[in-house]
C-alpha cells in the first residue's frame, strides 16, 4: 500500500485498484448493518475497510461503563411510549417514569422568580416592561454586568463567574453558621456529575498495587461507578446498614478499607447525604466519625450533598461536612482534605436542564488547584444560564424584596408536597407483603426491598438476567411503571430492591402505588 | 519535599507529617500535569490580573485591557440576534407568550421547543443523545447544506459545545499500549483542545504541518510522512481537520477535502471534522464544503464506508453564542455497537443543557421568509458576517504592512495567525528566561500595550518560526486601534532587540 499511496493525488492507478480491493469488504459491512455476523477482513487478509471503530478496537473502560438510571429499562420504556402513540393496545394507557429525579418532567412547577430573572437575561430588552418585578430586574442586570458584553452569550471564566462565585461563598457562610468560605474555592460546574467527574479524574494514578481506589458507598449513585470505571480506578464498596436505616458504620468502612489496601491504593471516600438511591439523612455524629476515619485513614473526602435542601423526616436535619468539619476543631479542619458538591437540579427547583451546580474545596493542595483550574479551562467555562441560576439558589429574593413572599410561598409548596409523597410512599410501599421500606427521610427516592420468589429468580438467571431487573421489567410491561432495579446501583448479595422517585403528583403517585401494590402482589402469586 | 516549606517550625512539620495532603502535585494523575490549553494560559491569567490592577487605580502604559485571545464573540460587543434572543427568553418563562410583543414566529418556536421537554419545562432533563425535534431539525438543516444528501436524526447527538463531542470521540478511539496505543492526527497548528484532549487521554498525538507559504492548505505528502513516522511507534486511527481553520483560517478546498478523504479511506482512519465554522467563510473564491457532502459525491465506494463525525456549535458564525454551550455532532458510518457504547457513554452526563440544546435548534431553523421575525434576522446576521468580512480584510492589510510580520489571507473562521519575526537578541533573552520566544514578545505585549494575544507555540508551528493567533472580533474602530498598537509594539520590539 505504501508504494501505491504517493500517486494518490493523482487518482490514476489508485482508483480501479481501490474499486477491486473494496468491493468484497463492502457487502459484509452492509451485512453488519443487518446485525448479520461480522466479517472484518477481506479476502487475502487485507483490513481495507473494515471500521476502524468497533467493539473490540474501542476504548476498553468505555465499554464498562453501566449506567442504570438511563439503562435498558428506560430504552424500552421510551419503545413503550412511541408504541402507545402510535396506538398499539398495551394493558396501561401512559408510561410513568418513576426512574429519575426529574422533577418538572413530573409536573413540578419551576420557581418564578428564577425564571423571571433567566429571561431578563436571555432577552434584556425586557429590562423596560413594567410586568416583571424589580427584584428580578436588579438580579438580571447584577448578572449580566458580570457578562463580557453584558451577554449570557460570552464565555466566563473557567471556573465560573466572579460574582456568582462570591454569593455562593456567602450562602456556604450562611448555612454553616458562619463557617468562613472563600470564592476562590469554589468552582461551578455543569451539574454535580461534572464536578464529581472531575474531581476523580485528578485522583487517578499508579498501575497495579498502586492504583487509586475510591470508596463509595452501596447501594450508590451509578455515576460513581460510571466514572470509576471510565477512568480505570478501583471501586471500593462499602455497604450501607439497610437495617439501621441505610447509616454508615464505621466498622464497614474499616473492613472494606483493609481488603482493598491489599490490591490498590485508597485515597478517597465518597459519601452521598441526603442519600441517593437511599433516602436517608446522615446524623451529626456519623458524619463527625466518618470525618475522623478519613482524617485517620488519609482519605480525600467526596461528599454529594446536593439533596441538602431535601430533608423531610421529623428529627432529621442536614449537617453539611464542611460545618461538622469545622466544629472538630483545627487538627481536623486545617487537615482533611473536603470536596462537597452542589447543584440546581434538586432540592426545591428541580431545574435538571439547566446544568448549573458547584464544587468547593477545602484543604487543598495549591498545585493541585492550579492543575484543576487549567483542567477545566479546557472545557472553556460551564453554560451560563446555569450559572444564572446557581447564582438566584445561592441568593433568592430576601424579605422585604417584592418576589419575597411569592417566592417562599412556591418553595414551602413544593417541599411540603415532597414531604407528604415520602411519607405516602413509606407507608403504601409498607402495607405490601414481600416489599419493606426504610422511612425516607430526604433526597428524592424510596429504595424498598423486594422479596422475590425463587422460580422467578431461577427465571431470570435462565434469561441471563439480575431477578430485579426481571421483575422491574416485567413490571413495566404490564403497568407502565418505569423504575430502576436495585443492581444498577449495588446491593448485598441476595436481596433486592427498586429505586422509584417519590415526584409524581399526589394523586397520580397513589395510583402509581396501587399499580406497583396490585403487580407486585400478582407477581408473587404467578412464581409461587 | 512536600514538608520543606514547614520545616522552620517543629511542631506544625510533625502534624504536617502525619496529615500530608492526600493529593498532591507528585501524587495527582499525570496525564492530567500533561495538558495544556493556551487560548486560557498563563498570558490570559496575566490579563485579568492586569484588568484588576487597573480596576484597583494602578498606573498603566494603557487603559484598558484588550482580550483577543479567544473567539469570544458578544465580550466584543457582537450583539445577539434578536429572534434567538425572544424565543430563550419565552422558553424561560413561558407566561410571555401571553405577551403580545413578542412575534409569532417566535412563540410558535418555543411552543414547539416546550412541548419536546418533559413538563413543557427546560428544567426537565431531556434524552441524552439530545431533544428529538432538535435532531429532527439539525438533520433536516445538514440535507438543506449539503444539496439533499440525507440525514438521519439517529446520527446527531446534540452536545455542551463542540468541545464535548470532540472528547467523547477521542475517547471511544483510545485504546492499546505501546506500539499499538492509538494516534490521532491534528494539524500543526492546532486548536489546543486537541493536543489537550490526547494528553488527558494517553492517546499518542501525530502532528502534520499545514503549509503556510500555500495559506495554510493541507499537503497529502505531509499527511502521508507523518503517518509513515508514526506507525513506527503507535496505531493511528484518527485523523482531525479544522475548516476552517483555527487558528489559521484558511478555507481547504474542495479538491483537498476530496484528496483528504480518499486518504483517510486508503489509510484506514476516521475522520473527524470540526465544521464549527461553517458560516465564516470570507474570502471572494472560498465556499465552504463540508466533509460529508463531498464524501457523497465521491460515490457509495466511499460514502458507504468512511468513518466521518463532524461537529458543529453554537458559539461561532454569527450568532457566537458561545456561553449557552450548545453544539452537535453527526456520525456517519458508524459501527452499530459502538454507536450503543456513545450512547451509553453520554448517558451518564444525563444531557447536554437544554437552553444550549433550544439555541442549537433555532441556528439550524431560523426565521423564514414569509414569517415576520425574517427581514430582521436577515439584517443582524448581514451585518455580523459582513463585519466579519470587512475586519478580516482589515486584519491581514494592516498586518501585512509591518516589516517582521507577514500574514496569509483570513478566507474564514475568526483569527489572523500571522508570522512574525523575532531578533535573534530576543529569543536568547527569552530563552534565558525558559520562555518561548513568541510567549516572551506577547507577554511583553500584553504589559505594554494592554493588548492579550495566544502565542504561536500555544498552536504549535514549524521550528523556528513564530507567530500569535489574534481575533478579529473587536468592533471595527477598535480593531484599528489594536492595530496600529501592534504595529507600534512590533516596531519598538524588533528596534530593542536588533
Amino acid at each position: 500500500m505504501a508504494v501505491v499511496l504517493p500517486c494518490v493525488r493523482g487518482a490514476i492507478i489508485p482508483q480501479s485498484f481501490q474499486s477491486q480491493t473494496l468491493s468484497q469488504p463492502l457487502s459484509s459491512l452492509s451485512a453488519t448493518r443487518r446485525g448479520l455476523p461480522k466479517e472484518k477482513m477481506s479476502e487475502n487478509g487485507v483490513l481495507s475497510r473494515a471500521k476502524v471503530l468497533t467493539i473490540d478496537t474501542m476504548n476498553p473502560t468505555v465499554k464498562k461503563v453501566e449506567y442504570a438510571v438511563r439503562g435498558p429499562i428506560v430504552l424500552r420504556a421510551v419503545e413503550l411510549e412511541r408504541e402507545l402513540s402510535e396506538g398499539m393496545k398495551k394493558p396501561f394507557s401512559e408510561v410513568i417514569k418513576a426512574n429519575i429525579g426529574d422533577a418538572h418532567a413530573m409536573g413540578q412547577q419551576p420557581i418564578t422568580f428564577f425564571r423571571q430573572v433567566l429571561a431578563l437575561c436571555s432577552y434584556p430588552e425586557l429590562l423596560n416592561d413594567s410586568t416583571f418585578p424589580e427584584d428580578a430586574k436588579s438580579r438580571a442586570r447584577r448578572i449580566l454586568q458580570s457578562c463580557g458584553g453584558n451577554s449570557m452569550g460570552s464565555y466566563t471564566a473557567s471556573q465560573g463567574i466572579d460574582s456568582v462565585r462570591q454569593d455562593v461563598a456567602r450562602y456556604i457562610e450562611r448555612r454553616d453558621g458562619g463557617v468562613p468560605c472563600d470564592p476562590d474555592d469554589i468552582y461551578l460546574t455543569t451539574g454535580a456529575s461534572d464536578g464529581i467527574v472531575t474531581m476523580l479524574k485528578l485522583l487517578v494514578c499508579g498501575e497495579g498495587a498502586t492504583r487509586t481506589g475510591v470508596m463509595i458507598s452501596i447501594p450508590q449513585y451509578p455515576l460513581y461507578s460510571a466514572a470509576l470505571a471510565e477512568l480505570g480506578a478501583v471501586q471500593i464498596n462499602y455497604y450501607l446498614n439497610e437495617e439501621k436505616c441505610w447509616s454508615m458504620d464505621i466498622s464497614e468502612l474499616q473492613r472494606a478499607l483493609d481488603e482493598a489496601r491489599r490490591h490498590c491504593n485508597p485515597r478517597a471516600l465518597c459519601v452521598i447525604n441526603p442519600g441517593n438511591p437511599t433516602g436517608q439523612v446522615q446524623s451529626r455524629q456519623c458524619i463527625e466519625d466518618v470525618i475522623r476515619f478519613a482524617a485517620n485513614e488519609r482519605l480525600l473526602l467526596m461528599a454529594d450533598e446536593v439533596y441538602q435542601d431535601n430533608v423531610y423526616a421529623e428529627g432529621c436535619q442536614f449537617h453539611s461536612f464542611k460545618k461538622v468539619l469545622f466544629e472538630m476543631g483545627p487538627e481536623y479542619s486545617d487537615t482533611v482534605e473536603l470536596v462537597s458538591f452542589h447543584s440546581t437540579s434538586k432540592c426545591y427547583m428541580g431545574e435538571c436542564g439547566f446544568r448549573g451546580g458547584y464544587m468547593e474545596i477545602i484543604n487543598m493542595d495549591d498545585e493541585v488547584k492550579a492543575q484543576l483550574t487549567k483542567l477545566v479551562s479546557v472545557r472553556l467555562c460551564p453554560p451560563v444560564p446555569g450559572q444564572a441560576l446557581m447564582d438566584l439558589v445561592v441568593n433568592p429574593p430576601q424579605p422585604g424584596e417584592p418576589s419575597h413572599d411569592n417566592f417562599i410561598k412556591e418553595r414551602t409548596a413544593t417541599l411540603s408536597a415532597l414531604a407528604e409523597k415520602a411519607k405516602l410512599t413509606e407507608q403504601v410501599l409498607n402495607t405490601i407483603q414481600g416489599i419493606s421500606c426504610n422511612p425516607v427521610q430526604g433526597a428524592m427516592y424510596s429504595f424498598p426491598r423486594i422479596t422475590i420468589p425463587e422460580k422467578a429468580i431461577q427465571e431470570a438467571m435462565d434469561k441471563g438476567q439480575e431477578p430485579d431487573m426481571f421483575y422491574c421489567m416485567k413490571m413495566l410491561e404490564e403497568t407502565g411503571i418505569c423504575l430502576v432495579p436495585g443492581s444498577g446501583f449495588g446491593q448485598t448479595d441476595g436481596t433486592y430492591h427498586f429505586r422509584m422517585t417519590i415526584l409524581p403528583p399526589t394523586d397520580k403517585l397513589t395510583i402509581l402505588l396501587n399499580k406497583v401494590k396490585e403487580f407486585h402482589q400478582k407477581f408473587t402469586q404467578q412464581y409461587s
